[in-house]
């Protein structure tokens, strides 16, 4: 009766292989790396400076473990830190020649230390929380009710200009708050125009309001719009700090939505929270100016002549110079939104911008006046400006709506319409939480949550090897294998360990040797009732368990509560704790049981089971209580 | 070895009444402290600024309290943190002040406090990360370091107070909907209440001892009330079954025979996550230091309200047989004379 058939064992030693092998790569460590980012909004990596990172190193005589392209960072890992510095100083030579302007980011940095294929199967170590190895970490509170007004003022912008080439006559146009309200003088154009602003201007919904002397509609933002107004909001200002972020260099930024409207910002390594600060709160701006087409400033590009007066030399994003003008004709400020398209007629992949009330007025103006002149958008980021794109301007454009196209990929398009967007933040940020954790005091917490672990373990290993003999021993065993289970599923899901993560594996663990005390307790029960050893072991099992699920759903409870309601180190402690009280199941249940047969399962006339002395009270028999 | 060698059943429930009374004079003392103390919320549910600094010597806080007062940010606490060359400064939040520069103004203070000059420190750590972090230094010393800093805003602490007491509402509608469900209504509310009480003294002995009640401690109550609701199921367990298998006992005996049998795994248990608790609290560092008191306050009382607090309910609730016996329940009777009798 104390027999698994074959499968059962199969399935213990599956779950046992995997997770010895994604409990693995924890043990490797970390070794020194040098880390190439992109230094500029502008500059995209691709796979090509993978090959040239290769070869500056084998130049410099830096030998890598490997050079590894992903993402947005090609990463070089190192022997030895040495080799490490010599790479790191070879790349910013070869790929920075203008020290003052870099284009790339050179870091130093640590990547994991384990081999190539345990990557492969993607068995990486656990990621470390910012309290185990230093760093910093916003939150950030999305100002909503900006981006709200910002798109609210944009609409009001839109609505004037459409009533004014319709033609219709409106008494005052006024923003209140997020609503939009348009009076009227005359019942013709109030209906006229109602029926233009429903069918056209559909982020609002509209609502005659009568009024003593004039007629008055109310245009109310759509929560839908709202709502979607919120997401890009948060959406754009996460590409932002992206951006900037890249250029700390640092390992492993976490850039996360959390809620609604906050951002998670970590930052390992970085204990420098004034530099942070600066560089996440930096606005690049964005200027659109004419570019210079005379024959002097043609000259000047190439390098033939002087620049002109009243205009600057540039840099497109090709390499390419070009002479624009120094008179700013619109700012980022008057650019609402940054779209790619398609063209509808021509099928060419386009930019589509949108330009507040103000900006459209002076961009109607200026294309009238410079029809086939070309007209440069420039991007700034610290101090240093970039032509992104210098369409040519084909006629007169009004409505605040621009287009722009040409030979541009989809690609291409997509890139430089978040180029423009990422000038900016959709909507102001405000930090609202702010941790540094100095970088010894992570390592003393790992320190500190290990040892907990090793020796609440120990003092429970040893406790129960005395108490329940070879029982304890089976205990002990699947408690280990609880705790392996438990490491291996944190890295497969790529958890953030952070302390409260290891108090939770330290407390799951005392909690989970409650379901082995139970058995054990169970089958010496069975046999001071006069079981014999094989029954009592298979009783104490089956009755155990009803016992052990109870207690384990209620620990469950309490543990998805703090799942879904805590945040932070809550959640990580949450986390941990839930999925330990699921292995332990299966360790303490399923494995111990499995250890249990297949020592004592075999013998058929069992006389003694290993589980500590029983003692059966002398005068059982007479204290028994009655039975029926 | 057993520890428990109980020749008979432990007839506890003959002192059930001195028990409870016991328990309620705890919860009494616990509400009393909690009302007239309070508790000492750490800066995660009140909002402002902590920052820790650590000295190469034993640190003189009054120095650094004077040092930090000169900024003018209000009531200023400063304390040593686990040992005494550790110092935590604790500033509260306040109208008008830029939380964003405090920690740079804070450790300026501290740093000006021992004839320092802050700097930016780029170092590569001996693994061959690059750390840049801000220091203080005079001449070639560096006297004090900096360590953790932590800023939390206003609305940031109101949620999390918020979230706190959800979590704790679907801890107790959880367990309750799930042991009415799996025993009877009135284990679940026998069991509740008693585990409730050990709740309120945990936060009884902080409100007592004024110490801090930080998010962690509230994870480390939530955690145990999970945990001890479980010893009440063991128990629970027991008694249904010695309903089906005893019939001729009286239903104090069932309760003093459930207990009995099940004393010696209750201590094992307790005792084994009490030893996890205990390397905790020794190798766990300041940080987990009132994690794993609130743990272990939360076991040991525990087993009190487990043993003696949630089986008498459960007892005063007029538990019978035939509430175990079939599933359905008829006498859920809410104006039960018994059921005001309550820790």
């Amino acid at each position: 009766m104390n027999r698994y058939p074959w499968w059962k064992y199969a399935i213990i030693a599956i779950a046992l292989l995997v997770g010895f092998l994604y409990t693995l790569p924890n043990f490797f460590g970390e070794a020194p790396a040098v880390q190439v980012s992109s230094g500029k909004a502008t500059l995209k990596l691709d796979a090509s400076l993978e090959a040239r990172v290769s070869q500056i190193l084998v130049d410099a005589g830096a030998k890598a473990d490997f050079v590894q392209f992903e993402g947005n960072s090609i990463k070089a890992r190192f022997g030895d830190t040495d080799t490490q510095l010599k790479a790191k100083d070879a790349l910013t030579r070869a790929l920075n020649p203008d020290a003052d302007n870099p284009s790339y980011i050179v870091a130093l940095n640590l990547l994991s230390r384990s081999p190539h294929w345990l990557s492969s199967i993607h068995a990486l170590p656990m990621y470390l929380g910012l309290d185990l190895r230093g760093g910093v970490h916003f939150l950030m509170q999305v100002d909503m009710k900006a981006a709200l007004t910002k798109r609210a003022e944009a609409i009001t912008g839109d609505i004037r200009t459409l009533l004014r080439d319709k033609n219709l006559r409106h008494a005052g146009i006024a923003r209140d708050g997020n609503n939009v309200e348009v009076r009227f003088r005359d019942r013709p154009t109030f209906d006229q125009a109602r029926a233009l602003l429903t069918d056209q201007v559909t982020d609002m919904a509209w609502t005659p309001v009568a009024d003593a002397n004039d007629m008055k509609l109310v245009g109310v933002l759509k929560p839908e719009t709202a709502r979607r107004v919120q997401e890009t909001a948060v959406k754009q200002n996460i590409t932002t700090l992206h951006n900037r972020v890249n250029e700390l260099g640092v390992s492993e930024p976490v850039i996360q939505q959390q809620g609604i409207d906050r951002v998670v910002v970590q930052l390992p390594g970085v204990q420098d929270t004034a530099k942070a600060k600066d560089i996440i709160g930096r606005t690049a701006t964005l200027e659109v100016r004419l570019v210079d087409d005379s024959a002097e400033a043609g000259a000047a590009a190439v390098g033939s002549g002087p620049v002109p007066f009243g205009t600057e030399r540039y840099l497109e994003r090709g390499g390419r110079p070009i002479i624009v003008k120094r008179q700013v004709l619109l700012t980022g400020e008057n650019l609402t939104d940054a779209q790619p398209g398609f063209d509808s007629q021509t099928h060419e992949a386009t930019v589509n911008l949108t330009l507040d009330a103000n900006g459209s007025r002076i961009f109607k103006d200026v294309t009238r006046e410079n029809i086939g002149k070309r007209m440069a958008i420039l991007l700034f980021e610290k101090g240093k400006g970039e032509v992104v794109t210098a369409p040519v301007i084909r006629s007169e454009i009004g409505g605040g709506r621009v287009q722009i196209s040409g030979s541009m990929t989809s690609v291409e398009a997509t890139d430089t319409a978040l180029l423009l967007r990422a000038g900016s933040l959709a909507a102001p940020m405000e930090i609202i939480e702010e941790r540094t954790i100095g970088p010894t005091l992570g390592a003393e917490n790992i320190g500190k949550g290990f040892n907990s672990v090793l020796y609440g373990f120990a003092g429970i290993a040893l406790f129960m090897c005395i108490y329940y003999r070879l029982f304890g021993v089976f205990s002990t065993i699947a408690l280990a294998v609880n705790l392996l289970l438990l490491v291996s599923i944190l890295s497969m899901l790529q958890a953030t360990l952070s302390l409260p993560g290891m108090a939770a594996i330290a407390l799951t663990l005392g909690m989970a040797i409650d379901a082995n005390v139970l058995i054990n307790e169970r089958v010496r029960e069975e046999l001071r009732a006069g079981a014999s050893p094989q029954a009592a072991i298979h009783a104490g099992y089956e009755r155990a368990f009803a016992t052990i699920l109870d207690s384990n759903v209620t620990t469950l409870i309490a543990g998805i509560a703090l799942l879904v309601f805590g945040s932070g180190p809550v959640k990580g402690f949450a986390v941990v704790h839930c999925i330990g009280i699921l292995t332990s199941m299966f360790s303490a249940v399923f494995f111990s049981r499995g250890l249990v047969n297949l020592w004592y399962g075999r013998q058929k006339k069992l006389k003694d089971v290993s589980i500590g002395a029983v003692w059966v009270p002398p005068t059982a028999a007479a204290d028994e209580p009655a039975k029926s | 070895m057993e520890f428990f060698r109980i020749h008979r059943d432990i007839p506890f429930m003959r002192h059930a009444l001195v028990l409870n009374i016991i328990s309620a004079v705890t919860f009494l003392a616990a509400v009393f402290f909690l009302v007239t103390r309070g508790l000492h919320l750490s800066i995660e549910f009140t909002g402002g600024t902590v920052i820790e600094v650590a000295y190469t010597q034993s640190a003189d806080i009054n120095k650094v309290r004077h040092g930090v007062e000169a900024l003018g940010l209000g009531e200023v606490q400063v304390q040593n943190f686990g040992t005494s060359k550790d110092v935590l400064i604790r500033v509260p939040l306040r109208e008008g002040v830029k939380q964003d520069e405090l920690v740079g103004q804070v450790f300026g203070a501290v740093c000006k406090a021992e004839n320092g000059v802050v700097g930016t420190h780029q170092e590569v750590s001996d693994k061959g990360e690059q750390i840049t972090r801000p220091d203080c230094r005079v001449g070639d010393t560096e006297p004090v370091a900096f360590k953790r800093s932590e800023f939390v805003g206003p609305q940031v602490g109101k949620e999390l107070a918020h979230d706190g007491a959800m979590a704790l509402a679907f801890v107790i509608i959880g367990i309750v909907v799930y042991l009415a469900i799996r025993f009877e209504w009135k284990f679940a509310v026998s069991a509740i209440l008693a585990n409730l009480h050990d709740v309120v003294i945990i936060l009884g002995f902080f409100a007592f001892f004024q110490w801090e009640f930080s998010l962690t401690v509230l994870t480390a109550v939530l955690a145990v009330l999970g945990y001890s609701v479980n010893e009440s199921v063991v128990i629970f367990d027991r008694i249904r079954e010695a309903f089906r298998k005893y019939r001729k006992l009286t239903t104090p005996q069932v309760i003093d025979h459930a207990i009995t049998s099940t004393i010696s795994r209750t201590i094992i248990t307790h005792g084994s996550t009490q030893l996890m608790v205990v390397s905790m609290l020794v190798f766990g560092g300041p940080t987990l230091h009132y994690f794993a008191i609130a743990l272990t306050i939360g076991i040991c009382f525990g087993i009190y309200s487990s043993v003696f607090v949630a089986a008498a309910i459960a007892m005063w609730l007029g538990v019978k047989r035939e509430d175990l016996a079939k599933s359905v329940s008829k006498d859920l009777d809410p104006d039960d004379p018994n059921a005001g009798a309550v820790v």
